[in-house]
């Protein structure tokens, strides 16, 4: 037990020594919470659209003026000659337009039906869906309060018009912000990546540097090293952990709607969980710069795309749902959510915290099994 | 010049002799590439709606109807107790609730109006906003078939002018996400590549100690500099040609763009991407600090390029920072070369900025790097 404490204390030391990299390593997770707690958004605010208004009538004007006033567009080219759509499209100033035709309110007064031209560029799927959607709903809001009824309906008072009215609750995020959805997200992000990037140089550094012979030469079991290696980063990630659940609370408003204890002990299973995962990386690897690029460039993007933070996981071919299983992130970025946003118990995370151990154990497993007592 | 041509050799016979390494640079992205894109699928799709009814009726059977016929919406359960649904919702099973009260078709008859309950799971925004505006826009036209339909006994006649929309979306007539993301995640990857491979790799002379004979060396700081450039320039360009291979191969994209200004602009860029790397390499004591500032930068980078979220939703101190990140303006060109079929006037604004970037941070690693230890 002294012997193990003394390799501890060892760890500590090399950490400690190197006060740029402790920095950084504290520093960092509080920025990165705080620009993509307040920046990340998927919403899509004041897309820039252009209108092509051959006819500059009154109807036609009203229309753009209530299109420019809501909050989703911003009429950068109220009147685009048609034959520069297309370059504004392709130097994307521009994400949709509408064009109308000429004698725009002559029309509505003696046609049945009218039609309005809408371009989005599709390059963007998403946004061109969502904004088509909301302007669909403008354009109809125009023709109820500002287009003739039919004058069948009005002039029957007889016969009231059956109407269904929708009563909405926004459940968890009344606002509809994007910080409930991101905090959690990133969280797991971080601590992964700290995780696994520190462990997985620690034990290759050794290896690089030579002084890895003594530590093998000494009398320890191996598991004894590897424990003391992750214990001071074990310590370092809580750490982390704990500056980013304030930040949330305190400058995000973000509520921990469970029991913190709950939420903090499922921390400490993902940092283990982590921590082996570098481990296991840094046995396997001869240099530290391999090491960096496989959990760096390696999982960088798989963490950001397979946790279901940024893209659902129910969208994805089923091969990949497979594959998505294997990221920790992925649970862990659940259960936090389920905590914290919507403050549920033990009972409803006890599958992700059995998955989570489960990926925990069987990297312990292959760690220990490939570490070697020989020098090659 | 034969100093440069020296220092090349060495630097590519170190690259050429670490296998592990060079293997990785070029797998890595490719597999990634190919892999990736099916995972970024955010098309908002398979919104699942658990309904409740407390009601029974015709008009509920038929208004649960119109909504599952729509094809925006799963029905996840039908069900009449409302604490079954809350629970769908606690477990992600189900996105929204409809809630048709009891007594709903004889409230509409007799008394012409009824309110609907919808509650939905907003802790993605988006998903939430885009499936209660679904809802509303499905009840609406139910709401006319009411007022229309069999059930009126006035007979239907046509209402007055309407506006009607007809959507065309170019670039990307079959709104495929994948056709969006897959340029996107090129750019992202090539990024990485250069940054982080530069980042490592003056200060793993200055770790191994090697750095020392070059410093007694009479050779030129911009010759050293310029010695680590050039090859994982080349680098660069190699994974970019392979990460088009793939684009085609795989998924079927071909840059509607002329390659030169793609290529053009990627050259530009690297030299930006590479010149960041080496500044950060200039300033760190180990590899891990630069692994460490690197990992850093490139996470911001890459969740504000407008990679995932779009630039214009974000506050406007975040457009600030965005603007000085190279990645944005990748992603944007690369986007509008490839998809778009953009020309050099209209990346003008982007390689201009890129450009700017690229002689600063050049000239910052070169003014950095002293020759002594």
């Amino acid at each position: 037990m002294k012997q193990f404490i003394a390799l501890i204390k060892k760890e500590f030391y090399h950490v400690i020594r190197d006060k740029r990299t402790l920095l950084i390593l504290v520093g960092m997770p509080i920025v990165q919470i705080l620009i993509f707690g307040f920046a990340l958004t998927n919403e899509i605010k004041q897309s820039k659209i252009a209108a092509v208004d051959s006819s500059k009538d009154q109807m036609s004007q009203g229309l753009l003026k209530k299109i420019a006033a809501n909050p989703y567009f911003d009429l950068v080219y109220p009147d685009l000659p048609n034959d520069q759509l297309e370059a504004a499209f392709r130097k994307g100033d521009i994400k949709l337009a509408v064009i109308f035709p000429t004698e725009f309110e002559k029309k509505l007064n003696t046609e049945k039906a009218i039609t309005l031209q809408v371009i989005a560029d599709g390059s963007d799927p998403n946004t061109a869906t969502t904004l088509t959607t909301y302007l669909n709903a403008i354009i109809q809001d125009f023709s109820k309060t500002n287009l003739p009824r039919s004058a069948n309906r009005s002039s029957d008072p007889s016969q009231p018009e059956r109407q269904i009215q929708v009563a909405q609750k926004m459940l968890y995020n009344p606002q509809l912000d994007s910080a409930p959805q991101f905090v959690p997200g990133v969280m797991a992000l971080v601590l992964m990546l700290i995780c696994v990037l520190m462990t997985a140089v620690s034990i290759v550094k050794e290896k690089e540097t030579g002084t890895m012979e003594s530590l093998l030469v000494a009398p320890f079991k191996p598991i004894g090293i590897i424990t003391a290696k992750a214990v001071p980063y074990f310590l370092l990630s809580l750490l982390n952990v704990v500056t980013i659940l304030l930040l949330s609370v305190f400058v995000l408003h973000l509520p921990v709607a469970g029991s913190l204890l709950l939420l903090l002990a499922e921390s400490m299973l993902f940092i283990l969980t982590c921590l082996l995962l570098g481990i296991l990386i840094s046995i396997k690897t001869k240099s530290q710069q391999a090491a960096m690029l496989i959990s760096l460039m390696g999982m960088l993007l798989p963490t950001i795309l397979f946790s279901g933070f940024m893209f659902p996981i129910e969208n994805m071919p089923v091969a990949l749902q497979w594959i998505s299983n294997l990221i920790p992130a992925r649970w862990f970025y659940i259960i936090v959510k389920n905590i914290m946003i919507k403050g549920l118990g033990f009972v409803a995370i006890w599958k992700e915290t059995c998955i989570l151990c489960g990926i925990t154990f069987v990297l312990l497993l292959i760690s220990l099994k490939s570490f070697k007592v020989r020098l090659e | 010049m034969r100093t440069l041509i020296f220092l090349l050799k060495k630097e590519f016979r170190q690259i050429r002799r670490n296998k592990a390494i060079l293997l990785m640079v070029m797998v890595m992205p490719v597999i990634q590439l190919i892999i990736l894109p099916l995972a970024a699928d955010y098309e908002i799709k398979n919104i699942h709606l658990t309904l409740v009814d407390h009601d029974h009726s015709t008009f509920s059977t038929r208004l649960a109807h119109t909504i599952t016929a729509s094809g925006y919406f799963q029905l996840q359960q039908y069900t009449d107790q409302y604490s079954v649904a809350y629970r769908d919702i606690e477990q992600d099973k189900s996105d929204l609730i409809l809630e048709i009260p009891a007594g709903f078709e004889r409230n509409l008859v007799r008394e012409h109006h009824q309110t609907l309950f919808i509650a939905v799971n907003a802790i993605n925004g988006v998903k939430a906003g885009l499936g209660a505006s679904y809802l509303s826009s499905i009840l609406q036209r139910f709401n006319q078939e009411l007022g229309a339909g069999t059930i009126n006994r006035t007979p239907y006649v046509a209402s007055g002018p309407k506006i009607k929309l007809t959507y065309s979306n170019w670039y990307n007539p079959h709104m495929s996400y994948r056709v969006f993301m897959v340029p996107a995640i090129l750019s992202i990857l090539i990024t990485m590549v250069g940054g982080f491979l530069s980042a490592l790799n003056i200060v793993r002379e200055k770790e191994t100690g090697t750095i020392e004979q070059i410093n007694v060396t009479p050779i030129k700081k911009h010759l050293f500099i310029l010695g680590k450039l050039i090859p994982f320039w080349i680098l660069g360009n190699i994974v970019f040609t392979l990460g088009l291979v793939v684009c085609w191969v795989f998924y079927g994209i071909l840059s509607l763009g002329s390659l030169f200004v793609l290529y053009g602009f990627v050259w530009i860029y690297l030299l930006a991407v590479l010149g960041f790397g080496l500044l950060i390499s200039t300033y760190s004591h180990t590899q891990q600090q630069a692994m460490l500032i690197m990992f850093f930068f490139m996470m911001i980078f890459i969740l504000m390029g407008g990679l995932f979220t779009p630039i214009e939703s974000m506050p406007h101190w975040a457009q600030i920072i965005a603007r000085l990140n190279p990645v944005s303006y990748f992603v944007k060109v690369i986007r509008m070369v490839m998809l778009k079929g953009s020309g050099w006037q209209d990346i003008l604004p982007q390689t201009r900025s890129i450009g700017v970037m690229a002689i600063v941070l050049n000239l910052w690693a070169v003014l950095h790097y002293k020759k002594v230890a």
